[in-house]
């Protein structure tokens, strides 16, 4: 029996359908992340498992135990929002401990699981200050603080990073996967940005439009998409789409990663200008404008120089290609 | 503090035009006072002249002190006012969280239903009112008049507060519910703090015409044990002789306590939303 376990669950706000059935199973121990565009569900999904909003149908199960009516609090999990959420009139440690306070743990067990968690993140410093004397990073660490205070069955977090700018969320990513192998916990992640799912997952949850998409490992994803949206959304810049039978392939089309698409001076199966370069030192994205397949990126490791408007030719590398029907779903064999 | 942007004749124009109207708005208030504390003979004489050693003069204030009852007649506001605020504003804000924060059916019907009165004045239920109180045995007490400033005023409570209520982070509510906090803790420890500046809004807007009110004092508890102060000072307004001295006073000394409740009000609107509860 996983930790977590999901059988059809759906959710619909009046007429909107916004889950529209997912089943999963979550092991014990496992980091799990939920990743899709904005609006897809995930959220939503989060807070049903949490139980801050009922499901409509289907069950939710923690540790083997169907939780559908049971309350939040007494779900044995934490939660860690994007916007903190700390309670304004409490201090860090109030903040910390008020979990364990309201459960009705005795002070002296509630002062040392605080201290516990505290020197985990390295908190002790601000444990008497307020919310509002904190920076954003220190807010997020406390609010995880928080969280491992209770030492939930479940810690679910619903974008944690997004309110952190670029350095500070790179060095809390790396603080939660530590926490992970410290705690050995179940955690479910919720994000939109397909490099800290890829980065922190064992494994990932693709959703698209409330249903999922596909589930696996972040390599299984990459190298083995089901459909074109996962094909499209794991990966950074974005794989190319071309019409496959244009190159005589069969299916509709034809997925080809930007490190995979071979650009040449000389020859090649795909002609096209120049329309853009990027010069990001470890790498060069060459943008090329294509009659047939439109705008195409290639990918190249270290420095290259190309003009805007130089005409090139594209070659996709052979076997590292995907093949999808008309239905967007991926052709085998 | 002046911003660069802005340029002084801008600046000086603003100005002008809030000095205009603060002597405009403040202009009957300083008649009312100087003249309270004039012999009656200076106030017909020189209406807008300042006292001075020949006609400073607290007769006024000694008629309105010495009509024993005045000071009940003051406890009596006082009480109705309070009261009934704390009354709007403990409803009003648990109606406004309720219309808020959860999904039901009719939730819409419901909140529109409780904004109603503000397009419809309760005088037009006055007499229904009265034929309720007649029928609860409540007529000259002051919880009738508690009860139906209470009515008056929820409306605008609601409104105001729910609206304000919608912009308290859903994710501080639902850390609190992880938590093990009850909705009320939710409500009296979380939301109400961060909604403080709205409730003195509300309590400012609702304290006025509750003090002013003359209606129904009248109406509902003229008897002399439950008489509010706009209620008392009529007794000095005759059909024939009217004894302006006592008026002024009486006057003057009802505007001390709200003044006093709505710099205690004001300092919450000015202080603002507790930062830091969220980014
Ligand atoms: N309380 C609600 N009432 C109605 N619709 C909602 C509510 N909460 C979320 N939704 C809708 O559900 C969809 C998914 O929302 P959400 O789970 O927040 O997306 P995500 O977290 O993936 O960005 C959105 O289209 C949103 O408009
Ligand atoms: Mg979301």
């Amino acid at each position: 029996m996983g930790a977590l376990t999901l059988s059809a669950v759906t959710k619909s706000f009046g007429t909107v359908d916004v889950i529209k059935g997912v089943d999963l199973e979550v092991q014990d121990g496992e980091f799990c992340v939920f990743v899709g565009p904005s609006g897809c569900g995930k959220s939503t999904l989060l807070r049903m498992i949490a139980g801050l909003e009922d499901v409509t149908a289907g069950d939710v199960r923690i540790d083997g135990v169907r939780v559908n009516l049971t309350p939040p609090a007494q779900r044995e999990i934490a939660m860690v929002f994007q916007s903190y959420a700390l309670y304004p009139h409490l201090s860090v440690r109030d903040n910390m401990g008020l979990a364990l306070k309201q459960a009705g743990v005795a002070r002296p067990e509630v002062g040392a699981a605080v201290a516990r968690a505290s020197a985990m993140l390295s908190l002790d410093p601000l444990l008497e200050r307020r919310p509002a004397e904190l920076s954003g990073g220190q807010r997020q660490r406390v609010a995880i603080g928080r969280a491992i205070v209770r030492r939930p069955k479940l810690f679910l977090f619903d974008e944690p990073l997004s309110n952190l700018d670029a350095a500070l969320r790179v060095h809390t990513r790396i603080e939660i996967a530590r926490l992970h192998r410290e705690l050995n916990a179940t955690m479910i992640y919720v994000t939109h940005d397909q490099v800290e799912a890829m980065t922190l997952a064992d494994r990932i949850v693709v959703l698209n439009a409330g249903r999922i998409a596909q589930v696996g490992a972040p390599m299984e994803l990459y190298n083995d998409p089901a459909n074109t949206f996962v094909a499209g959304f794991i990966g950074s810049p974005q794989m190319n789409f071309l019409k496959a039978g244009a190159l005589g392939r069969r299916g509709e089309t034809l997925g080809i990663r930007p490190e995979h698409l071979q650009i040449s001076r000389e020859a090649g199966q795909i002609g096209g200008t120049i329309s853009h370069v990027e010069h990001l030192g470890g790498e060069t994205n060459v943008y090329v404008h294509t009659e047939v397949h439109g705008l195409l990126t290639v990918r190249l490791f270290g420095e290259h120089r190309f003009a805007v408007a130089e005409t090139v030719w594209l070659t996709p590398e052979a076997g590292r290609s995907f093949l999808f029907d008309a239905a967007g779903e991926r052709l085998r064999g | 503090m002046a911003k660069a942007r802005q340029s002084l004749p801008r600046t000086a124009a603003a100005h002008a035009i809030l000095i205009a109207y603060t002597v405009i708005a403040l202009f009957p208030v300083f008649v009312v006072l100087i003249n309270s504390l004039k012999s009656r003979r200076a106030i017909f004489a020189h209406p807008l002249a300042l006292p001075g050693p020949g006609t400073f003069d607290l007769i006024g204030f000694q008629t309105v002190l010495n009509q024993g009852d005045f000071l009940l007649y003051f406890w009596n506001s006082l009480v109705v006012t309070v009261v009934s605020l704390a009354f709007v504003l403990l409803f009003g804000a648990m109606a406004a969280f309720a219309v808020s924060e959860y999904r039901f059916r009719g939730n819409l019907l419901l909140g529109l239903y409780l904004a109603l009165g503000i397009m419809i004045p309760i005088r037009l239920g006055t007499v229904a009112i009265l034929q309720m109180m007649v029928a609860a045995h409540l007529v000259n007490t002051l919880l009738a008049l508690i009860l139906v400033y209470t009515a008056q005023g929820l409306p605008l409570a609601v409104f105001i507060l729910s609206e304000f209520m919608k912009t308290v982070s859903a994710d501080l509510k639902n850390a609190g519910r992880i938590d093990g906090l009850s909705e009320y803790r939710i409500f009296f420890r979380l939301v109400l703090p961060l909604v403080r500046p709205a409730m003195a809004t509300v309590a400012v807007f609702s304290m006025i015409p509750i003090w002013n009110d003359l209606w129904f004092p009248l109406i509902l508890a003229p008897a002399e044990a439950t008489k509010t102060i706009t209620l008392g000072a009529q007794v000095f307004l005759g059909q024939f002789v009217t004894n302006w001295n006592a008026v002024l006073a009486s006057l003057s000394l009802a505007i001390l306590p709200v003044l006093v409740l709505y710099v205690l009000f004001s300092r919450q609107l000015i202080r603002g939303i507790t930062a830091g509860a969220v980014k």
